[in-house]
């Protein structure tokens, strides 16, 4: 689960890690306050007002601003606010901006990058941190894997000080630097581990210039990303109470109602498997055959019938659908469960587009024959005689 | 010959009561399975419809039947409990089906699995199918009937899958014994990030197993796993091998219904493992329809 950068900060801050100050608003007047208000409590003359919303990227698409005034921050917050913000992750179509953040801007010294993630391999949390901060850390890792550190992590015992002193030399922290960013080390690995944290990356990590109150400068998040371990939210309220539903796709909200685990995505032909291994190699044999599917859809293995009929229903509310390919193979499921809420579908929905079913495994027997008796009823419905054939059977609609 | 559980195999349930754990436990029972009890805590004493006895306790349970695994059905939250009690009782194989466990929680239990008193248990899963020897025990929660016992391969060859979906385990099971190949054993693994059992510990024991001919390796998007199991393919495996990799069409970012199926920072992609198990010779199945027949062809049927 996602949340948003000014939650984010907020969670840093309940753990004690130093973040700039910022206020959150949500029109451009209150933007300009804002700015008024950090100038003249904080003596900064530079501000960034920024997009909350979960997609990354929003610099490069204008949803991150750098004002100089009050005007500034009332302009910049206007237009960020006005239309959709477009980044690459959100698709053509863009995401509305709800609320912004306006952040006092900071005399950076230099940037580094922080993380903790899951080693999947090692089966521990593992500690990665850069000197080449602000920068994307996949491309750091491919040009510069040296300039890298992964650090393991105990999950019974957290960071050890030396760890994090093992790290501090490494990325050159120098003075009083050592002891802040080994403390905002220790900060992270504790909030990663208490809120069952997926990935918790401060990037960037920040040296301020030097002051004469601060000669070692001092060491700031400027930028935060957590994510969170859905598995892990029942015994997680800090976390859940962060969850936005607005930042949700409406269809795959439903989705998680009924039990079903649902993506939308850009093709034609909507699919109905169970499994999440079979819902994903079906979505390949669809393009295999020269298809694209228009979702990821795993009805799980103890689905209700009315959970399968509510399945069809959010497939076939997507407009761009052209025909639909359902692919069973009945374990825990059962195939008759399945035939059952096809016809139901066909009764309660209709089916407009093509229809390809191709049932196996328990239960089938039955199964078949109840869709040989709706036969009339559902007349685009073709029967696939096994995955290849159904496959086939399926694209050949779309292609025409 | 077989890997992991034979017909001697004695196995409790954890969670029995639960309406999975009854249901699947009936399920192993009418397969053939050695079901010796089953443990819900403050139901110790009782029986199950099936008039096996209940415990309290995991360490109760093995002392009065003798069980050698178990399977798990209990909730998410409780789950990691269920098998480091499990392991503590001196259970040697721990299937652990349950879904949704967190990945902390995992983390956890791998640490104390790690203690040297445990070098021989085994864990497989959580979120699996769980593991089945045809004709002779099943553990979990896979369609008996599609199976073939080695003895009953009209092709005289046998076959052992390892896997990390569960639907695509059958997929492989149907198309192989259509084909008249029987399998020895399959595991599947699970779609968790972290979890007990992986290819390679699978691959060791379905190496060395005289009754397997060859092995079928069924992976997915997420991280590297498939990568470090070709690498160990290409070294040590003198046996054929066919893969089939689910996820080719997976957005990258998007977890794909499995917590551990997700393409980040570019590693984990279907093609990236895709060219690791080709190079390591591997016999590749192009579609999900071809898992019985490409190894079919890499049997030399």
């Amino acid at each position: 689960m996602n949340i948003h950068e000014y939650q984010s900060r907020e969670m840093l801050q309940t753990f004690g890690i130093p973040v700039p100050p910022g206020i959150l608003v949500q029109n451009p007047v209150a933007a300009q306050k804002a700015f008024d208000e950090l100038q003249k409590r904080y003596d900064v003359g530079v501000c960034v007002v920024k997009a909350q919303v979960h997609a990354g990227g929003r610099g490069k698409g204008g949803g991150v601003k750098l004002v100089k005034s009050g005007e500034e921050a009332r302009k910049a917050a206007n237009s960020i606010l006005s239309k959709p913000l477009i980044t690459p992750q959100t698709g053509p179509e863009g995401v509305p901006v709800m609320k912004l953040l306006v952040a006092a801007g900071v005399e950076i010294e230099k940037e580094y990058y922080l993380a903790i993630t899951v080693d999947r391999v090692s089966a521990c949390p593992v500690l990665i941190a850069s000197s080449e901060g602000g920068m994307d850390i996949e491309e750091v890792a491919k040009t510069k894997p040296d300039a890298i550190i992964r650090e393991p992590i105990s999950a019974v015992a957290g960071l050890r000080p030396y760890q994090a002193r093992k790290i501090c030399y490494f990325l050159g922290f120098k003075g009083k630097q050592v002891r802040m960013a080994g403390k905002i080390m220790h900060q992270l690995a504790d909030l990663f581990l208490k809120n069952d944290a997926n990935l918790a990356e401060i990037n960037p990590l920040v040296v301020t210039k030097a002051t004469d109150e601060h000669p070692d400068g001092t060491v700031i998040a400027l930028d935060a990303k957590l994510n969170f371990d859905e598995n892990a939210l029942f015994r997680q309220d800090d976390v859940r109470s962060y969850e936005d539903p607005t930042e949700e796709e409406p269809a795959e909200r439903r989705a998680k109602q009924f039990g079903l685990s649902y993506i939308k995505l850009d093709g034609s032909i909507g699919c109905l498997v169970n499994g999440a291994g079979l819902a994903m190699s079906t979505m390949d044999i669809i393009k295999l055959h020269g298809g694209e599917p228009a979702n990821f859809l795993d009805v799980g293995g103890s689905a209700s019938e009315e959970a399968v009929t509510e399945a069809f229903r959010i497939i076939l509310s997507d407009d761009s659908v052209k025909g639909i390919l359902v692919n069973i193979f009945g374990g825990i499921a059962k195939c008759d469960t399945i035939a059952r809420a096809i016809v139901t579908a066909a009764k309660e929905v209709g089916f407009t587009v093509p229809l390809v079913v191709r049932l196996e495994g328990t239960n089938v027997e039955p199964a078949r024959q109840i869709l040989e008796e709706a036969k009339a009823d559902i007349p685009t419905m073709e029967i696939g005689k096994d995955l290849t054939d159904a496959a086939k059977k399926i694209t050949a609609h779309s292609a025409a | 010959m077989s890997i992991l559980v034979d017909k001697n195999t004695r196995v409790i349930c954890q969670g029995i009561t639960g309406s999975a754990g009854a249901f699947h436990t009936k399920g192993c029972l009418d397969y053939g399975t050695k079901m010796v009890g089953g443990v819900t805590p403050n139901k110790g004493g009782t029986k199950d419809a099936n008039g096996l006895p209940i415990f309290n306790t995991c360490f109760e349970a093995v002392q009065k039947t003798g069980a050698n695994a178990t399977m798990i059905f209990v909730p998410p939250a409780f789950a990691a409990d269920a098998i480091i009690e499990a392991a503590d009782a001196g259970i040697e194989l721990i299937v652990c089906v349950t879904e949704g466990v967190p990945v902390s929680d995992m983390m956890r239990v791998r640490r104390v699995l790690d203690q040297p008193r445990f070098r021989t248990l085994r864990l497989i899963g959580p979120n699996c199918p769980g593991v089945i020897t045809p004709g002779q025990c099943k553990i979990g929660i896979m369609p008996g009937y599609i199976h073939k016992p080695p003895m009953e391969a009209e092709a005289k060859r046998s076959v052992g899958i390892i896997s990390r979906s569960g639907t695509l385990t059958y997929e492989a099971v149907w198309q192989t014994s259509n084909l008249g190949i029987g399998q020895t054993t399959c595991v599947g693994i699970g779609g968790d990030p972290v979890r007990g059992m992986n290819f390679i510990d699978s691959l060791i024991m379905f190496n060395a197993d005289p009754e397997t001919d060859g092995i079928i390796v069924i992976g997915e998007i997420g991280g590297t796993d498939e990568e470090k199991a070709a690498d160990f393919i290409k070294n040590h495996v003198h046996k054929p091998v066919a893969a089939f990799i689910a996820g080719r069409t997976a957005p990258p970012g998007r977890r794909m219904g499995h917590a551990g199926a997700i393409i980040s920072g570019g590693e984990g992609t279907a093609d990236s493992k895709i060219k690791a198990l080709r190079e390591a010779g591997c016999f590749i199945a192009e579609s999900p329809a071809d898992l019985g027949s490409t190894m079919h062809a890499a049997l030399g049927l």
